[in-house]
């Protein structure tokens, strides 16, 4: 399957260096369920049947088919994609909840899944955490008891596992809700408490499996918002799953849409709307407002003779709605600018075919 | 109730299952009518040939057989290695335990005249105890439940019941607690054990007996260890469902923090299952207390001895006092151990200032429990039970009263109900069932099996009736089993009446699902009580207490079929013009078909399990035989005989109605 990966610089100026070796490369990752799973990945025949027919062949399902990607420190990675799209089997992969059928998944240098049991626990324990779409707390312990509950496995002491705990209730909003139950806090406070819960070992990476599916509208964005604030505040390395597109945009510095099992396109949020990579994801993106998530590059034009180029300068990566103002106030075309050379131009028609018409191409 | 956790992913593959034939539907209504007009026809020819009857005291070869068996290992008992150093240490050992408990509340203990705590001190420990684990309401309970059953006279009886029915209830969850955890947590173990249990739930208390005492003697041994038996499946059951039920995202929570399984199984899966597992112990308290009233037949001693030696005297005033006993002692363990699993709520809520008061509160009463103990051991008045029963004499007097003015006020209505429906059903279905030659009736069986269950079930079916001719019970097993069907079908009307009702009516099911409930708690002998007040030693006492007996879970199961029946399906039918009759033949029992199959299985479970009972009030055939082979040693191996051919209808029965239980839920 065609897929598109530019190296774009980023629109948020998130910590990272694209050059650095990733936090977590995967490479052909499988998982497929059924009798004799482990033939599957290896068949160059069966490896081409669509999942309909591999059902009806086999028995067998693949979930996860022959994905890769890398994601780099301090990035917010999104995978997203419909349910049954294998999302979340591919997340619990990485971790290794759900054990894959084959391929390749590297964390910080290590083959994960040469990993025995004892290792991993000890990632799990100290590396990684996991927020869950239902939360997955525990009813009968208090709200600062299910926070600290990643600590007591590991073994630390009541006070000091206690005083952590209390930290990260604070750092997500939920000081004075310490000795409540799960069942007497929302749907939104319980999943901060899940939040906490994941942030409180002090994890390389956190991972998200639609941990906002289950909650109201203005619930979830609310904790978009906190998402996004904390990954400000503990830079933390994050992959999140979602079937939302909005989501994935607001969240997400680099998108992997996945359909079937398998990988559609990994890119930007604006490479995704500016170049998708086929008719499925074009149909994802159709509804977006393009104005938000296209930047300059997406429309500026080549110099054409004639253009004046006395017009003010904006850097490739400034987002459409924000440089509107900018380009219609001006007299002349925006030059758009990076470390001092000139890559094209921006005029009054060009912003206006992004902002008014939402039906053209870019 | 079978619980299916699918795995991730398997899910999402699931075919569209293949639509059933409609014309095979029709089919099988006009094949099932069919078989029936064929059998009445052949009936009619072959009357009273090839019947298989046995006389009372006829035995076959493998009677004898079964005979010389009991005596050879009575003989051997202390000599073969295997009984030596198997069968009689767990003999002792249960022996020991128990005859532990006897001494402590019930029977004299080492060289005291009285047990080593008397009443004053069992009601103040039955009382604490209640308090402790449940509230204030439930411990006042059990103080006035004990305390009543001494002034009945019965404090030694319900003593004895009471420590049988510890011992089995701690040794069957000794085995029950761990086996559920791990049936919980292997879904291998869990597909070995199912069939297991299901089995050991689909028989009769009944038939545990006659084999046991085979290898542990007649007595309280072997009457703790068929308790053991019946008590520790539902504990097993309730407990691996307990485990499965957890979550599977806050298991997989707990994995993903790097949980080991011992810390997941002790810090997530079992707090979380704290409370059905409490309600486990609750359904395995209560199986022993219905089995240990039974083991009476097999000469345990307690309450349950009172009643079948009343009953076989016909005494219905001293059955209805021991009874009554036995029915207060299952409301108290019943209720004192929900209120416990209601607690693990409850004590949560209650935070604060109860909390702080509680452990004082609790240290207080244990040491008040500790003194009243104290008394009971030193001091007569304190261990004996003051008085002479005066209470229970008088509530004999006043149970045999009412049975004389029923017997002569009622009794034309009584017996009218009685001779109508034992001749115009009960005596033509049993001649047509033993009167058939016996290939007929088998062929009926199995034919019917297979249409209405599938070839599994017709393989089952031809199976059990070939074991059935082999135990040389055939004869009474008809009888058996048309008193069966009969009580059944009865069953089924009831069912389906108030299940509808109760359906369809959330204040009929408030009114009515407590007494239901209630009902369901009881040791399934004390029904025989009052029936047999009203209707003497007949078959039919037995099939009226079965009807009464199996009614509740028949209701309650179609009551929550029709109540499940999603709102929109009846608004549906209710917007196109249905009236009400309408709606619940069409669209309700329609709907619900799979609870009424289901009813109509559990039904005639309880209800051979009671018929057999009837054994005891002259309902004759295999309870009869059972019950008198434990009393007669020439007759033993017939008893067995006959709890082998319980067992036989109990499976084929079972497997029939859930074969077809299962097609109509597809």
């Amino acid at each position: 399957m065609t897929q598109t990966q530019t190296e774009v610089p980023q629109r948020r100026g998130t910590p990272q260096d694209p050059e650095g070796t990733p936090v977590i490369s995967v490479r052909n990752l499988w998982k497929v369920f059924g009798p004799k799973a482990d033939r599957v990945p290896g068949s160059e025949e069966l490896c081409g049947l669509s999942r309909r027919e591999l059902m009806e062949r086999t028995g067998c399902t693949a979930a996860v088919r022959d994905v890769d990607f890398d994601v780099r420190k301090g990035e917010v990675f999104v995978v997203m994609g419909l349910s049954g799209s294998g999302k979340s089997t591919l997340v619990r992969c990485l971790t290794r909840l759900i054990e894959p059928t084959a391929g390749e998944i590297v964390f910080e240098g290590e083959d994960i899944r040469k990993a025995d049991a004892a290792r991993l626990r000890d990632l799990r324990r100290s590396k990684f955490s996991m927020v869950f779409q239902h939360f997955g707390l525990l009813p009968h312990r208090r709200v600062v008891e299910n926070v600290a509950f990643g600590l007591e496995i590991r073994g630390m002491g009541r006070a000091e596992r206690t005083r952590r705990a209390l930290e990260v209730v604070e750092l997500v909003g939920l000081a004075g809700y310490e000795n409540s139950y799960p069942d007497q806090l929302s749907g939104g406070m319980q999943q901060r408490v899940g939040l906490a819960r994941a942030l409180a070992g002090d994890p390389d990476v956190l991972f998200f499996d639609e941990p906002f599916s289950a909650l109201d509208p203005l619930i979830r964005r609310d904790m978009q918002n906190e998402v996004i604030r904390l990954h400000h505040e503990v830079g933390k390395t994050m992959v999140f799953i979602t079937h939302d597109l909005s989501e994935a945009l607001k969240l997400g510095d680099r998108i992997l849409i996945m359909r079937d099992g398998k990988t559609v396109q990994c890119g930007t949020g604006d490479e995704l709307v500016g170049a998708p990579a086929d008719d499925y994801v074009r149909e994802f993106v159709k509804d977006v407002p393009r104005g938000d998530v296209l930047t300059l590059r997406w429309i500026m034009r080549p110099l054409e003779d004639g253009d004046a180029l006395d017009g003010p300068e904006l850097g490739p990566d400034v987002v459409v709605r924000e440089a509107t103002r900018a380009v219609l106030a001006a007299d002349k075309p925006v030059k758009v600018v990076e470390d001092g050379k000139l890559l094209g131009i921006v005029g009054d028609e060009e912003i206006l075919a992004v902002v008014a018409g939402q039906e053209g191409g870019a | 109730m079978a619980v299916v956790m699918e795995k991730p992913g398997t899910t999402e593959t699931a075919e569209p299952p293949a639509p059933v034939k409609r014309e095979r539907k029709v089919g099988r209504g006009m094949l099932v009518a069919g078989i029936l007009v064929g059998w009445l026809v052949l009936f009619a020819v072959l009357r009273g040939k090839q019947t298989l009857t046995l006389a009372a005291a006829d035995l076959t070869d493998l009677h004898r057989w079964f005979n010389d068996a009991n005596d050879s290992i009575g003989a051997n008992r202390n000599s073969n290695p295997l009984f030596l150093y198997f069968f009689n240490e767990i003999r002792l050992v249960i022996d020991n335990l128990v005859t532990f408990f006897q001494g402590l509340i019930s029977q004299p203990a080492a060289d005291r005249p009285l047990p080593q705590i008397g009443w004053l001190g069992v009601v103040g420990i039955a009382g604490y105890v209640s308090w402790a684990v449940g509230n204030w309401r439930v411990a006042l309970l059990a103080v006035a439940g004990f305390t009543f059953m001494g002034l009945q006279g019965l404090w030694q009886e319900s003593m004895d019941t009471l420590a049988l029915t510890v011992s089995a209830v701690l040794v069957a969850l000794l085995f029950a607690i761990p086996l559920g955890v791990w049936a919980g947590l292997s879904d291998r173990f869990n597909r070995i054990v199912t069939p297991f249990l299901d089995f050991m739930q689909t028989m009769p208390t009944f038939v545990y007996l006659a084999p046991l005492t085979l290898f542990f003697l007649i007595g309280g041994a072997s009457a703790t260890i068929a308790t053991v038996i019946y008590a520790a499946p539902p504990a097993i059951r309730i407990t691996a469902h307990a485990i499965r039920s957890v979550p599977e995202t806050t298991a997989e929570a707990a994995d993903s923090l790097g949980a080991t399984r011992r810390q997941s199984l002790l810090k997530v899966l079992l707090p979380m299952s704290k409370r059905t597992v409490v309600m486990g112990v609750n359904q395995s308290i209560m199986a022993a207390l219905a089995m240990v009233t039974i083991a009476a037949l097999i000469d345990a001693p307690g309450l349950g001895k009172t009643v079948v030696q009343a009953l076989q005297s016909l005494d219905v005033g001293t059955a209805f006092n021991a009874g009554l006993a036995i029915v207060i002692m299952a409301i108290v363990l019943d209720r004192v151990t929900t209120a416990a699993s209601a607690r693990e709520e409850t004590a949560r809520r209650s935070s604060g200032r109860f909390v702080v008061w509680r452990r004082p509160l609790l240290a207080a009463g244990g040491v008040v429990t500790a003194v009243l103990v104290y008394l009971s051991h030193t001091y007569v008045w304190a261990a004996e039970f003051p008085g002479e029963g005066t209470t229970g004499s008088s509530i004999a007097r006043a149970a045999d009263t009412a049975t004389t003015w029923a017997q002569d006020h009622l009794s034309g209505l009584t017996n009218a109900f009685r001779d109508g429906i034992t001749n115009g059903l009960l005596n033509p279905f049993q001649a047509l069932l033993t009167d058939s030659p016996w290939w007929l009736v088998g062929a009926v069986l199995v034919a019917l099996g297979t249409v209405l269950g599938g070839r599994g079930a017709g393989v089952t079916a031809a199976v059990c009736v070939g074991l059935l001719v082999g135990t040389g019970m055939w004869s009474d097993s008809m009888t058996t089993l048309a008193s069966t069907l009969v009580a059944t079908i009865m069953v089924m009307l009831l069912g389906i009446g108030f299940g509808v009702w109760m359906g369809r009516s959330l204040l009929v099911d408030r009114v009515l699902r407590p007494s239901l409930d209630a009902a369901q708690v009881m040791p399934p002998f004390v029904y025989l009580v009052p029936f047999l007040a009203l209707f003497g030693a007949t078959r039919f006492t037995a099939i009226v207490a079965a009807v009464v007996y199996a009614a509740p879970v028949a209701i309650k199961i179609i009551a929550d079929g029709v109540r499940n029946v999603a709102a929109t399906t009846v608004e549906a039918a209710t917007s196109t013009g249905c009236n009400t009759w309408q709606i619940i033949t069409k669209v309700q029992l329609p709907m619900a078909r799979s609870a009424l199959t289901l009813a109509t299985n559990q039904g005639l479970i309880y209800v051979l399990s009671m018929v057999v009972v009837g054994g005891l009030v002259g309902a004759g055939a295999l309870g009869y035989d059972v019950v008198a082979g434990f009393s007669q040693g020439q007759l033993y191996g017939k008893g067995l005989a006959a709890g082998l051919a319980i067992v036989l209808l109990g499976v084929m029965f079972d497997r029939i109605t859930q074969a077809a239980a299962r097609r109509a839920s597809a």
